[in-house]
């Protein structure tokens, strides 16, 4: 582990960490790349005007935070993304993670849900409640919430090529709640309060959990953004994601430049299909990979305001506040995490949590410990909620607003990656917009490049991960983890054929009938899925009655 | 499907290992499955990618139709135990058994073994270095790729 050197003993990592590069520069680089000067002065940041550049917290252009009090007016949302086997399991997952203080619900479906496939769909085999919950129909929602009220709790839900169709489902259980509760079915939903992800543009970058082509998908969301702002008007209609953009490998700046062009695409697409800005804009909001490196993680929040007030402000033209003011969500990176000496991962996740804290995060997950290894146990999911808890109540990190405005180092990063991410916005642009670059493979040649680029410098250890390519323990001790049986692919099969001899199957086939008419012209989608939810359609049959008319998406493979 | 050719000129005049690296089921999340044929295309070896959502008859028709000595799984979703005795079945059905199929995923501790009885040996997990799995597919598949005289 050391070596002795001119009478100093110096262990290995002070070795690599001092190497001199080709021009004889001692070189330190963020987990993306970037290098990093030994020090940053106010000549760094000499360019800068406070009021133009940074303004006071909850002022244009928001670098500082969205909020004049930060979180001295109102902590973080607290969300655990959960979901595993059957509605039934996770409903109790929920009722837990409510009971110890969790905030707001977070659904993962399973990947059948996922991609629009009933349990017994041949493409199921093996996967039904492995990754999330399976959720065939509005039956399943039903149980997924029995017994929490939609109207005190908000919820976000992982859901992107089936997002109409899910959402539609949760519209469909509020009303029936509000129902019970002998109130109107229009009030629960102008007060209903949650977030779908519903962005497909990541998708077909990075995540890969697409059905149909990209111009018929985008139609769908523009479909939910008109129907939002009359029916459900506190709904986050979209989540424009780069955590995922992340995880497939791509650099901070990349994930900042995607998921900010991505956004800008919906807003045209909302725009082009006849919406004002204001309507609709203020419903989209955003979700960020919290990754290992500190500084730069933080930059990255901070830059990701400053360009979307811009863009909002100057290219869209929008005036409400709300339209320009960047709202996130943030996730530990899954991908920081390791299989080997999984006790690390909690304390890599406490400081990736750290970091979108003081970056001004409204929402937040922490990962679980086991994350590299399975889906959490609930006692990985406790302490992974914990360290939140902590961040929040002991660290005294909440007093400040912006602790870290000012800071040299921190601004010039941060004025850095906007550079970058500006630049990547020029190149799209001239491609045609974000579309039309996926369609080219752009984006997903430039993160493939990224992550290889990556996996390189770990296999050199030029970048360390302790306890896989460094400090490697020899003897590991292996940790409970949560193992999926396959009795959850039988009980969700047979509940879909009690299902499907039970409904009225005549009604069913009238409501996807109308559906896929509705799909070949141009009314909106959303009353259509919901008249089929109240039916008790499947979300496979719903997103069949798509397929037929839209058809389904194939990439060219690239390597 | 994605055909990339190792840079031959920097080869000697042994027969390339050629590998099938497969994404099975739904799931989407294919970073590992490019950056390992990346990983084995820059070793010298003949890859051909699948794409993402192959069936197991999908995968193991790509890997006669290409004569492969290895195909390489990437699992992350928990299919595993269904997909990896299914894929080895079909092989013994087409009479290629002596193709040796390789795992890259999350696979829990308890499923190795199992895995193991059906042949597998190849189970590589998060963290595993590139240079492993080139090595293993070396050591386990050079005897056949030099045995089948090449098409």
């Amino acid at each position: 582990m050391w070596l002795k050197s001119a009478g100093t003993i110096q262990f290995d990592w002070m070795k690599r960490a001092t190497t001199a590069d080709a021009a004889g520069q001692r070189s330190f680089r963020t987990i993306s790349g970037r290098t990093i000067d030994e020090l940053y002065t106010p000549a760094d940041v000499a360019g800068l005007d406070y009021q133009r550049d940074l303004g006071d917290p909850g002022q244009f252009p928001y670098t500082r935070g969205i909020h004049r009090t930060g979180y001295r007016g109102r902590l973080w949302t607290m969300r655990q993304f959960s979901g595993f086997g059957t509605p039934e399991e996770t409903n109790q997952r929920y009722q837990h993670l409510l009971r110890a203080g969790g905030t707001g619900l977070s659904v993962a479906f399973d990947l059948p849900t996922l991609m629009g496939r009933d349990p017994d769909h041949p493409l199921s085999l093996g996967e039904v409640g492995k990754c999330g919950v399976n959720v065939t129909s509005l039956a399943d929602m039903e149980t997924l919430f029995d017994g929490i009220d939609l109207g005190s709790i908000t919820t976000s839900m992982t859901i992107n090529s089936p997002a109409a169709m899910i959402f539609a489902m949760y519209l469909v259980v509020a009303e029936k709640q509000a129902l019970r509760r002998g109130s109107a079915q229009g009030g629960a939903w102008q007060t209903l309060s949650g977030t779908i992800q519903n962005d497909i543009l990541k998708e077909f970058i990075a995540q890969k959990e697409y059905i149909y082509p990209p111009r018929p998908s985008m139609r769908l969301i523009t479909d939910i953004f008109r129907f939002c702002a009359a029916e459900v008007p506190k709904w986050n209609t979209i989540s424009v994601s780069g955590y995922h953009i992340r995880e497939a490998g791509a650099t901070a700046a990349q994930e900042l430049a995607f998921t900010l062009r991505d956004g800008v695409e919906y807003v045209q697409y909302g725009i082009d299909a006849g919406l004002d800005v204001d309507t609709f804009a203020p419903r989209i909001s955003f979700f960020f990979n919290a990754h290992s490196d500190f500084f730069e993680e933080i930059a990255k929040y901070r830059a990701a305001r400053r360009i979307w007030a811009h863009v909002m402000r100057d290219r869209f033209k929008a005036s409400n506040p709300r339209s320009l003011q960047l709202r996130f969500h943030t996730q530990t990176a899954g991908v920081s995490l390791t299989a080997q000496q999984p006790y690390n991962n909690v304390v890599r996740t406490a400081l990736q949590a750290l970091s979108a804290v003081l970056g001004g995060t409204q929402s937040l997950h922490t990962n679980s410990l086991d994350e590299a290894l399975a889906l959490p146990t609930a006692e990985a999911a406790t302490l992974a909620l914990r360290t939140q808890q902590i961040i929040a109540h002991e660290t005294g990190v909440t007093a400040e607003v912006d602790p870290l405005g000012g800071s040299y180092f921190v601004e010039t990063l941060t004025r850095d990656l906007e550079d970058e991410a500006l630049a990547y916005f020029d190149t799209i642009d001239r491609m045609g917009g974000m579309v039309a670059a996926i369609e080219r493979g752009y984006p997903q040649r430039e993160i493939a490049e990224s992550a290889y680029a990556f996996q390189q410098a770990v296999e050199s250890r030029g970048q360390i991960i302790v306890g896989v390519n460094d400090f490697v323990a020899e003897d590991e001790a292996s940790i409970g983890i949560l193992y999926i049986d396959d009795t959850t692919a039988e009980r969700q099969i047979a509940k879909l054929q009690r299902l499907r001899a039970s409904r009225d199957n005549g009604a069913v086939r009238k409501a996807l009938d109308a559906l896929a008419d509705g799909a070949r012209g141009e009314a909106n989608t959303m009353p259509l899925l919901l008249d089929a939810v109240r039916a008790y359609a499947t979300i496979g049959e719903m997103c069949d009655a798509l397929r037929v008319v839209w058809g389904e998406y194939e990439e060219t493979p690239v390597i | 499907m994605g055909r990339i050719r190792g840079n031959s000129s920097n080869l000697t005049a042994l027969p390339k290992v050629r590998v099938v690296i497969a994404k099975p089921g739904l799931d989407g999340h294919d970073r590992g499955a490019r950056v390992i044929a990346r990983a084995l295309r820059d070793a010298g070896m003949e890859v051909i990618y699948t794409g993402l959502r192959q069936t197991p008859e999908q995968i193991v028709s790509a890997a006669l139709q290409e004569d492969a000595d290895v195909i390489g799984l990437s699992i992350l979703s928990g299919a595993h135990m269904h997909i990896c005795p299914r894929v080895v079945e079909l092989l013994g059905e087409k009479g290629m058994r002596d193709v040796i199929v390789v795992v890259g995923g999350i696979i829990p501790d308890v499923d190795i073994p199992r895995l193991n009885a059906l042949g597998i040996h190849g189970i590589f997990l998060p963290g595993t270095p590139m240079q492993d799995v080139v090595e293993f597919i070396r050591r386990n598949a050079r005897a056949r790729a030099e045995s089948v005289p090449s098409s």
